[in-house]
């Protein structure tokens, strides 16, 4: 089935018309994907280009008739690419056993995940999504399936970890599952004062977390700049729940997510004083110091309560803004903060983070250092020339962008993030060498 | 590709001497842009490296463009595709005034055949490509001339007025593809090709011209007018009595 679709994504910005078809990965081979190549796409939760191929073929994989296959003993899971982390979830907790990296929203699928090589709040002790992958199928330009792995083919493997779908369709993977005893998380919350004390907490305490993320301010200025709501949580025994949730006990694995709401089309209601004024009282509504469970969703998922809210920005879209610098340029990550906040454009509740190593993914994010997350409304005046100045700050302390989230930075600014891009171009072109694979990104970024 | 907030990597310009089309490229410099293609019917006037100073880093190349070569624009920007790439703006800015088209009938019908017939040709030849790419934008520079016509300009103003019918219909057309059209309608602009003649009221620099372009396609307008305000003042000048018309075009 064919049908021509102007795709976005999620930040809703730079759409291109391309043709969608909906196929079989036995079809996958004799897909014609005519000039201008094709590319696989999940649920479009990349924040800019790269599962959109304007003029050019995106790829919907139908899904199998066994697309979820969970071995209890080994604590493994063997999925269809397209399932998504919500059915996974629905599936898997109830059984005791939760996915061993999650981001912060459970829309996404199994491919996606693997080609974004996403990483959560566990990145510290547990690294990327891709760490986990002990086999996946992937169909090359050449029509042939292959099953790589940390061992098998690991150069194919380590190019597909990370690689945006640019190696070729991953279609199944065997990965790793996390034990768990309940459906809640033990989650220590702290307020801080400003960013030398959220440094300071953050550099301390990590280790002694699963979990660990921060809520920072970018809205706020003067002397609590950088002020944030630390958690930090490992997975709820049964013996937490007995001490802190006793109630949750009579159903301790149940896992049944619902939608609050969902956001109609509206202008964008992201104003500086809406947002100032979300963040003085999610500020004021964290506890200064508190102990206690949270539901999985609300400790990893929190925004997937609220459909389609992407559409807060309006019609013109956001940006999402990720990078990564080593620990030792925090003077770097404090000089963004202080621009970001100077510059007033960023939206509500950024996420500061420690990374742990890197995964082996040669275009994974992730590497040791501070992440940093803000939102930013696209139709922003002057928001090019400020990203970009952001940008050459970031590549000069050693850092990078997460092309999972970029939807605007430069060919130059991904290799000067990424010193194994032309590895990864040699490998790519290798199994790829007449270009059946493209997508926007790919092309704007000159990773082809 | 333009990225989330509609810097382009790749420009093309058609009519490459155009002082509106160069200020409209300099607002859209930044660290995205890559190429710079200036269409001009003589490439020996082309101000490259004069553009490429006042530019970031993008490299300007000239190509060879005649608007009359109606049945070689296809060509035209497939070979400009074959060499850069997907186009991400082209700027359709040529034009001549034809101060004497009034009065020669031949002149006329070749103002016509540059303003309006170069514009339709070129503009679907463009059409074509932003479709198969399923993106980019055509910036066409039209003109408070044709809004309403005025006896001292009328031919001009009637191949304006045709060029703006073609650009906003076109627009309509493309709706949904991916590729969009803005529409530019500016009062008088100081330069050359301006230059001596008497100023009319809402005058404005290129740069003004260029920053409203900019604006258009960062809300995904499909007209912009510069200033802004004539687009008021045309509100009622289209619908002022004749005479009254007759009585300001002095």
């Amino acid at each position: 089935m064919d049908d021509q679709q102007l795709l976005t994504g999620w930040g809703r910005t730079a759409a291109s018309l391309a043709t969608v078809k909906s196929v079989g990965v036995e079809q996958l081979a004799e897909l014609d994907v005519g000039a201008r190549g094709a590319i696989a796409r999940g649920l479009g939760r990349a924040y800019g280009d790269p599962a959109q191929n304007g003029g050019g073929i995106v790829i919907r994989i139908k899904p199998s008739a066994n697309p979820v296959w969970i071995d209890s003993r080994a604590g493994t899971a063997t999925v269809d690419a397209g399932v998504s982390f919500d059915e996974l979830l629905r599936r898997i907790v109830p059984h005791g056993f939760f996915v061993p990296v999650t981001p912060g929203t459970r829309f996404i699928t199994v491919g996606g995940a693997i080609a974004s090589d996403v990483h959560g709040k566990g990145h510290h002790t547990d690294l990327t999504f891709g760490h986990h992958v002990r086999s996946l199928d992937i169909v090359l330009a050449d029509g042939t399936e292959h099953t790589v792995g940390p061992t098998a083919e690991p150069d194919l493997f380590w190019a597909t970890v990370g690689g945006m779908g640019l190696t070729g369709v991953i279609t199944r993977a065997t990965f790793d599952l996390l034990r768990i005893e309940t459906n809640r998380c033990l989650v220590e919350t702290q307020r801080l004062a400003d960013l030398d004390a959220l440094i300071a907490a953050m550099s301390d305490g990590d280790a002694d977390h699963r979990y660990s993320v921060a809520w920072i301010d970018l809205a706020t200025k003067g002397p609590t700049l950088g002020r944030s709501i630390l958690e930090r949580g490992d997975h709820a025994t049964l013996d937490d729940l007995a001490e802190y949730a006793p109630k949750a006990l009579r159903d301790p694995l149940g896992f049944a997510p619902g939608s609050l709401a969902s956001v109609p089309p509206v202008p964008n209601v992201m104003s500086r004083l809406a947002v100032r004024t979300f963040n003085e009282l999610w500020f004021r509504k964290a506890p200064k110091q508190h102990l206690g469970t949270q539901t999985l969703t609300g400790f990893f998922h929190p925004l997937d309560a609220i459909g389609d809210w992407n559409r807060f920005y309006g019609a013109r879209g956001f940006l999402q803004y990720q990078f990564v610098v080593p620990f030792e340029a925090a003077d770097t990550l404090r000089e963004i903060v202080e621009r970001v906040v100077a510059n007033g454009n960023a939206s509500v509740i950024s996420v500061l983070k420690r990374f742990g190593a890197e995964s082996g993914g040669l275009l994974s994010f992730p590497k040791p250092g501070w992440t940093l997350t803000f939102d930013v409304a696209a139709g922003v005046p002057g928001l090019g020339s400020f990203l970009a100045e952001l940008d050459q700050l970031v590549v000069g302390a050693g850092g990078r962008h997460y092309l999972a989230k970029d939807a605007h930075t430069t060919p130059d600014i991904i290799r000067a993030g990424y010193p194994r891009l032309d590895d990864w171009k040699t490998i790519r072109r290798s199994v790829d060498p007449h270009g059946r694979w493209a997508s926007d990104q790919a092309r704007r970024l000159d990773l082809l | 590709m333009n990225n989330a907030i509609h810097q382009p990597q790749t420009i093309v310009v058609l009519g490459g001497g155009s002082e509106i089309a160069r200020a409209i490229v300099v607002a859209l410099d930044s660290a995205s842009l890559r190429t710079v293609v200036l269409g001009c019917r003589n490439t020996g006037t082309a101000d490259v490296e004069g553009l490429a100073a006042q530019l970031g880093g993008a490299s300007v190349t000239a190509r060879h463009f005649d608007a009359i070569d109606h049945g070689g624009h296809v060509d035209w920007v497939a070979a400009v595709v074959a060499d850069h790439g997907d186009i991400d703006i082209v700027i359709q800015a040529f034009g001549q005034l034809g101060a004497d088209a009034a009065d020669d009938p031949l002149a006329a019908a070749n103002l016509v055949d540059v303003n309006f017939a170069g514009a339709v040709s070129s503009g679907l030849a463009v059409a074509n490509q932003l479709r198969k790419q399923g993106h980019g934008v055509l910036v066409s520079l039209s003109s408070v001339a044709g809004v309403r016509t005025r006896a001292s300009n009328f031919v001009y103003g009637s191949t304006k007025a045709g060029l703006d019918a073609f650009t906003t219909g076109l627009g309509h057309a493309l709706h949904g593809s991916g590729a969009r059209v803005l529409t530019v309608r500016p009062g008088m602009v100081r330069t050359s090709m301006t230059e001596g003649m008497q100023e009319a009221p809402f005058t404005v620099d290129a740069d003004e011209v260029a920053a409203a372009t900019v604006n258009g396609l960062r809300k995904k307008k499909a007209v912009v007018w510069a200033p802004a305000k004539l687009q008021g003042v045309f509100g009622l000048l289209r619908v002022a009595p004749n005479a009254v018309w007759r009585k300001l075009d002095t």
